[in-house]
C-alpha cells in the first residue's frame, strides 16, 4: 500500500474553499432575509441563513481539532459520508413513503385529513412533497452515497477534493429541505419534478457542478486503468441531470428576494422542455444510476463477474442515445408537432432493447449462484428489482404508443406503471444497496436478521402487487368511462361516477402502500441493529482489518 | 433560425451521432479488447485499498 501524503496547503485548501464558500451563502441569505419581499422568502432565507451558520460553525470546530493530522489521508477510502448518505437515504425514504400513504388515504375519504385551516395539510401541498421525497431526497441519497462508494472502490482512490464531497452531501439535503418546506408553504413554480423556485434551483445547481467535479477528480486521480461501466452510468447520470435542471428552469425571478419567479418559454414550448426534462428525469436519474448500481452490488453480493461486460457497453451508450428522446410520448394529442410526438414513441418503442439488454446481463449475473436467490434474501430483492424494471420498461413503451395513450393517459394506469418502476425497480435496488452497505460499511459478518429481511421482501412485494393491481384495473376502467358515449352522442358518465367507481381501488391501493411503508420500516430497524453489531451482525471477525469473501452470508 | 437548426439537427447532427454510436460499438466488440473487458467484469469483486496493485 502507498502512502501518499498531501501536501499541508491542499488539505487547508479545501477546507477553506468550503468555508469561504458556505460563508458567501450564509452572509447573501441573511442580506435576502432582511429584504425578504414575501413571508415565503423571509422562512427560506433564515431557514439557509441558519443552517449554513451552523455549517460554518462546525467547520471551524472540527478543523481546530484536527491538530496537524490529515483528514483526508490518501490510504484510506472516505467512507463516513458513504455511511450519513445511508442514513439520510433511510430517513427520507420512510418520510417520502409516510406522505405517500397519507395522501393515499387522503383520495380515498376526502374527508378524514381535510383540514381548511391548514393549507399545508392539502393534498396539493403533499403530492408534491411525496414525490420529491421519494425521488430526490431517498433515491438523491442513494445516488449519492452509493456513487461515493463505487467510485472510490472500483478506482482504488479515495475520493478527490477534501472537504468537497461533505459540502455536496450537505448541500443536497440543505437542497431537499429548501425544496419541502416550500412545498408546504405553497411555493412552486408549476413544473412537475421541477416545482422548487429559482433560488432552490441556484443552489442545487452550485452542489450539482461540486459533485460532478467531485466525480471527476476521483476519476481522474484513478489507480486503476480501466473506468469500471457503473462510473459511466453514474457519470451520465450527473452530466444529463445538470443538463436537464439548468434549461427546464430557466426563469426570471419577479425579485431577488422574493420566491416567485416566471418561466423563459412558454405555451408548448415550455410543456416539450418540461417532459423532455420529466421523462429524463425518469431515463437519467431513476434508471442510469439506479443501472450502475445493480452494475456494481449485484456482482459483489453475488460473487459473481457481470455477465457480460460487452454487453454493458452496448446498453450503457444505446440506452443514454435512446432516452433523451422519448420526453414528447408525455404529450400525446396536445398542441406539439405531430411529427414530435411520432419521433418521441419512436425512440421509446426502440427504448426496450437497452431497456431489456441491461435486464438480462443483471440477472445472468447470477449464472453459477441461483442459489443465492433462494438462500441470501438481499441477492432475491435486487433480482426482483430487476424483474420490475423489465416489466415496466416493456409496459412504458407500450403505453407510448398514440392509441394506447388515448386509453392510458391521465388515469390511474400512469400511477400503477410509475409507482411499477419507482416501487419495484427504484426501491427494491436502493433497498439491496443499503443493505449490502451497512454490512459492508460497518464491518458485520452479517445483517442483524435475516428473517427481517425476509418479511420485509415479501410485504413489500405483496404490498406493490396490491399498489399495481388495484391501479391496473382502476386505470382501464376509468379510461373506458371517460370515452364512452350513449346512442345520442353524449357522454355516458359524469366525472364524479368515474370517481366513485375507483374508491375500492383506491383503498386497495392504500394497504399496499401501508405495506410497503412496514417493510421499510423493518428494514430501518434491521440496519440499526446491523451498524450497531447485534444478532446475527455480532461476531469475533469484525476485529479483522480484511474484508474477505468469507463476509457473506452463509449458504 | 429554427430552419438553420432543425437542418442541421437532421443531417450532421444525425451523421455525428451514427458516427459516435458506431465507435462506441466497435469498441465494445473489438476482438482484442475482449480480455480487457473480461477483466473489468471482475472489478467489484476486487476488494483492494487505495493505491492497491
Amino acid at each position: 500500500m502507498s502512502t501518499i501524503t498531501k501536501p499541508r496547503s491542499s488539505i487547508a485548501g479545501s477546507i477553506a474553499g468550503v468555508a469561504t464558500f458556505v460563508g458567501i451563502a450564509c452572509l447573501g441569505s441573511l442580506l435576502i432575509a432582511a429584504n425578504a419581499v414575501d413571508p415565503m422568502m423571509e422562512a427560506h432565507a433564515w431557514i439557509f441563513f441558519f443552517l449554513t451558520a451552523f455549517a460554518l460553525v462546525a467547520i471551524g470546530i472540527w478543523a481546530g481539532g484536527l491538530t496537524g493530522r490529515n483528514p483526508f489521508d490518501e490510504s484510506f477510502y472516505e467512507d463516513t459520508i458513504v455511511k450519513f448518505g445511508v442514513a439520510a437515504a433511510m430517513f427520507w425514504g420512510i418520510a417520502g413513503f409516510l406522505v405517500g400513504v397519507i395522501i393515499a388515504l387522503q383520495l380515498t375519504w376526502p374527508n378524514i385529513f381535510y383540514f381548511p385551516d391548514l393549507g399545508w395539510t392539502n393534498f396539493g401541498r403533499l403530492r408534491p412533497l411525496h414525490t420529491s421525497a421519494v425521488i430526490f431526497a431517498f433515491g438523491g441519497n442513494v445516488l449519492i452515497a452509493t456513487s461515493f462508494y463505487v467510485v472510490q472502490r472500483t478506482s482504488r482512490t479515495r475520493i478527490a477534493g477534501g472537504l468537497w464531497p461533505w459540502f455536496v452531501f450537505w448541500g443536497y439535503n440543505l437542497f431537499i429541505v429548501i425544496a419541502g418546506t416550500g412545498y408546504l408553504m405553497g411555493v412552486t413554480q408549476s413544473k412537475e419534478y421541477a416545482e422548487p423556485e429559482w433560488y432552490a434551483d441556484l443552489w442545487l445547481t452550485i452542489v450539482w457542478v461540486a459533485y460532478l467535479l467531485v466525480f471527476l477528480g476521483t476519476l481522474w486521480k484513478r489507480k486503476e486503468p480501466h473506468i469500471y461501466v457503473a462510473n459511466w452510468f453514474y457519470l451520465s447520470f450527473i452530466v444529463t441531470i445538470a443538463m436537464l435542471h439548468i434549461v427546464n428552469n430557466l426563469s426570471m425571478p419577479v425579485n431577488l428576494s422574493g420566491s416567485k419567479s416566471y418561466q423563459l418559454f412558454s405555451g408548448v414550448q415550455d410543456a416539450l422542455t418540461q417532459w423532455w426534462y420529466g421523462h429524463n428525469a425518469v431515463g437519467f436519474f431513476l434508471t442510469t444510476g439506479f443501472l450502475a448500481i445493480m452494475y456494481y452490488f449485484i456482482p459483489k453480493r453475488a460473487q459473481r463477474p457481470v455477465y457480460s461486460y460487452r454487453l454493458s457497453i452496448v446498453h450503457f451508450w444505446s440506452l443514454i442515445f435512446i432516452y433523451i428522446w422519448a420526453g414528447p410520448h408525455h404529450l400525446h394529442y396536445t398542441a406539439l408537432p405531430q411529427w414530435a410526438q411520432t419521433l418521441g414513441m419512436t425512440f421509446s418503442i426502440m427504448l426496450w432493447m437497452p431497456s431489456w439488454g441491461g435486464m438480462i446481463n443483471g440477472v445472468m449475473t447470477l449464472s453459477g449462484a441461483w442459489d443465492k436467490l433462494r438462500t441470501d434474501p438481499v441477492v432475491r430483492m435486487m433480482v426482483v428489482s430487476l424483474a420490475f424494471y423489465g416489466m415496466s420498461t416493456f409496459e412504458g413503451p407500450l403505453m407510448s404508443v398514440r392509441a394506447v395513450n388515448a386509453l392510458s393517459h391521465y388515469t390511474e394506469w400512469g400511477i400503477a406503471h410509475v409507482h411499477s418502476g419507482s416501487l419495484g425497480w427504484v426501491g427494491f435496488i436502493s433497498f439491496g444497496a443499503l443493505y449490502c452497505l451497512t454490512q459492508w460499511l460497518w464491518k458485520r459478518p452479517a445483517l442483524y436478521s435475516k428473517s427481517l429481511v425476509e418479511w420485509h421482501f415479501w410485504l413489500a412485494t405483496i404490498g406493490i402487487v396490491f399498489y399495481i393491481v388495484a391501479l391496473y384495473f382502476a386505470g382501464i376502467i376509468e379510461g373506458l368511462m371517460w370515452r364512452a358515449y350513449n346512442e345520442y352522442g353524449f357522454l355516458e358518465y359524469s366525472f364524479i361516477e368515474t370517481v366513485d367507481a375507483k374508491h375500492i381501488n383506491y383503498m386497495i391501493r392504500a394497504v399496499g402502500g401501508g405495506l410497503y411503508l412496514t417493510g421499510a420500516l423493518i428494514m430501518a430497524y434491521n440496519l440499526v441493529r446491523t451498524a450497531l453489531g447485534h444478532g446475527e451482525a455480532a461476531d469475533v471477525a469484525i476485529t479483522e482489518p480484511n474484508r474477505t469473501p468469507a463476509l457473506q452470508p452463509a449458504e | 433560425m429554427y430552419e438553420t437548426l432543425s437542418h442541421f439537427a437532421q443531417t450532421w447532427g444525425l451523421a455525428l451521432f451514427v458516427a459516435m454510436f458506431a465507435v462506441a460499438l466497435v469498441y465494445a466488440l473489438w476482438p482484442t479488447n475482449k480480455s480487457k473487458f473480461r477483466e473489468a467484469a471482475y472489478l467489484p469483486l476486487e476488494d483492494k485499498e487505495p493505491g492497491d496493485e
